[in-house]
């Protein structure tokens, strides 16, 4: 009977209830996006890094963060140093230059690449031909509406479009490790290297042992790589999402003690009636507080809803920069979030009903 | 002879407005006999709704006793008082007080459900809705309702958990004559066919005559 006196309340200022739904599912929606955009960043570059078919891979002695956009700090001649290793079947060495954060023009030589790899999943064009081609993935193009052929203006370069390629693979944009190198006056310069070994069941002693020869590199093997892309690895990128867990809660608490607030005051002669019945004043609570539940439970599915909508429009309009996904793993924690806010926000209202004098609110016109 | 249902002595309410102490009530005496249906007159600021509302454990007593089937009322607490008011008094007001957002039936389930008791009356109740008139109307909201059945549907709930006193603030005061009528038959009905205590405040002698009894007030005080 509780819940149908709560349901007939919400369905009586449908207005009011909607307008708090929706006010709700506001923060739902932004703590939902920027956990997809989070996740969707880093399990992107996870998934590209792992579609290098390397083994092990080969940071600076500057790098710190997974997310590589620093400049080319390792020699080259690092490359031909990790092949004479034992057990090394050969090495990739590239170079980044971030171009619209956090997209990364990586420059490669493509066979040995191609090599390490088994290439680029060409869907139109193919292999670079002059210094100036760039090759693109499925998401940049459909980002900047590419062709094959088309130019674009990267680094204040003009590059000609040579292909378009599957997304998955090391990058979304690769040019010539050369051409990158010049432009970047690193020459004989690369940012890391990619390290295939002889036999992936011994990576971690080869791991051991590169470190050892290597000392002062950030050495790992990929599944260490690949297992740092995690929110807890990127600086500030976990404060910043309780950040906006925080907001969430505090609109949300705002919202149901102001909409709860303006219900008890509307309801007052009836909060008289269900005392006058006998209602107890932990009846008159828990009214209200099952009533703001019910709000935050449906501004949370209506914010799962509309994070929906903004995950269609990002792929629409951002595919490349911003590989938002929909994790279904914070739906709960959403929905945690926004009860609490809601019963937090409804107590101060629902002390003042259950406190109210059944005399005084009997009266009230 | 036994103890009377309701048994007032020396009842007395003060309220203060501001740093005025004002006297409600200044020594009311009272007593009525189970199944007795009791009109209490006067004017207004006599105490009548102060009586009602410190009976019926809307409000706690300044001074002086009221027993309700031998137990002293003006010392419970506020928990006590809202017990008091789930299981041994049922209201009817003259606004009529139905929760709008709720079907009649629903009105008079959620009096049940308070009272913790089986949502749906028990199958004797049926009688007593042919007896008010609003079987064929339990599924319709209050504002689908004349101001008439509305009265009587409060009737129901007010009564649904057998409560040992009926307490009636001016019933008929928003209803027309003929609404007025079939309200206070109805009301006489009950009393005589299921003993039902009702104490009845009105202003009005004719409504007053359906009572066995009158009684007045003045100036916080039983006049007669």
């Amino acid at each position: 009977m509780t819940v149908k006196l709560v349901l007939e309340n919400l369905k009586h200022k449908p207005v009011r209830s909607l307008l708090s739904v929706l006010l709700i599912a506001v923060p739902v929606t932004l703590i939902l996006c920027l956990v997809g955009l989070s996740y969707g960043m880093l399990e992107d570059s996870q998934n590209r890094a792992r579609g290098v078919g390397a083994d092990i891979i080969v940071r600076g002695s500057n790098a710190s963060s997974v997310l590589n956009f620093s400049g080319a700090a390792m020699s080259q001649a690092l490359v031909a140093f990790l092949e004479k290793q034992p057990h090394v079947k050969m090495a990739l060495g590239v170079i980044n230059h971030p171009v619209d954060l956090p997209l990364i023009l990586t420059g490669l030589d493509l066979d040995r690449f191609n090599r390490m790899s088994g290439g680029f999943g060409y869907v139109a064009g193919g292999p670079f031909r002059s210094p100036d081609d760039i090759i693109v993935d499925e998401p940049y193009a459909a980002q900047k509406k590419l062709h094959v052929g088309d130019r674009i203006s990267l680094i204040n370069h003009t590059w000609r479009v040579c292909a378009i390629v599957k997304p998955g693979k090391l990058t979304r944009l690769a040019v010539s490790l050369k051409v990158l190198q010049d432009l970047d006056s690193a020459t004989g310069k690369i940012s890391q290297v990619y390290v295939q070994i002889d036999n992936p069941a011994d990576v971690n002693a080869v791991a051991q042992q590169l470190r050892e020869a290597l000392p002062g590199y950030p050495i790992n093997t990929m599944a260490e790589w690949t297992a740092m892309f995690n929110v807890n690895n990127i600086q500030g990128l976990r404060e910043f999402i309780y950040v906006i867990m925080g907001i969430g809660v505090v609109i949300g608490f705002a919202v149901v003690c102001l909409s709860m607030y303006m219900a008890v005051f509307q309801r007052t002669r009836e909060i008289g009636i269900l005392k006058s019945l006998g209602g107890s004043k932990s009846f008159i609570l828990r009214i209200i507080l099952i009533e703001a539940l019910a709000l935050g439970f449906g501004g949370t599915i209506l914010g799962i809803g509309m994070s929906y909508g903004a995950y269609w429009l990002i792929r629409t309009l951002v595919p490349a920069s911003i590989p938002m996904i929909i994790v279904h793993s914070w739906w709960p924690k959403a929905l945690l979030i926004t009860l609490l806010g809601a019963g937090f926000g409804a107590l101060y209202p629902g002390l003042s009903a259950a406190r109210q004098d059944p005399i005084e609110a009997l009266a009230y016109e | 002879m036994s103890e009377p249902l309701i048994q007032v002595r020396g009842l007395r309410k003060i309220y203060r407005v501001g740093k005025v102490d004002v006297a409600a009530l200044r020594g009311v005496d009272l007593d009525v006999p189970g199944g007795e249906f009791l009109a209490i007159v006067g004017p207004s600021g006599s105490g009548k709704s102060t009586l009602f509302h410190i009976i019926g454990g809307l409000a706690p007593a300044t001074g002086g006793s009221v027993r309700i089937g031998g137990q002293d009322i003006s010392t419970l607490t506020d928990a006590g008082r809202t017990s008091l008011r789930r299981n041994k008094v049922g209201f009817v007001f003259q606004k009529f007080n139905l929760l709008p957002n709720l079907t009649a039936a629903d009105n008079i389930a959620i009096a049940r459900y308070i009272a913790g008791r089986d949502q749906k009356p028990e199958p004797e109740f049926e009688e007593v809705l042919k007896l008010l008139g609003i079987s064929d109307r339990l599924h319709h909201k209050p504002a689908a309702l004349s101001g008439g059945e509305q009265q009587r549907v409060a009737i129901a709930r007010a009564i649904v958990n057998h409560p040992s006193i009926l307490l009636a603030d001016e019933p008929t005061g928003n209803l027309d004559t003929e609404n007025s009528k079939a309200v206070l038959e109805v009301m006489r009905d009950l009393n005589q066919r299921l003993g039902q205590t009702i104490l009845m405040i009105t202003h009005n002698p004719e409504a007053a005559a359906f009572g066995h009894r009158t009684v007045r007030m003045r100036d916080g005080r039983m006049v007669e």
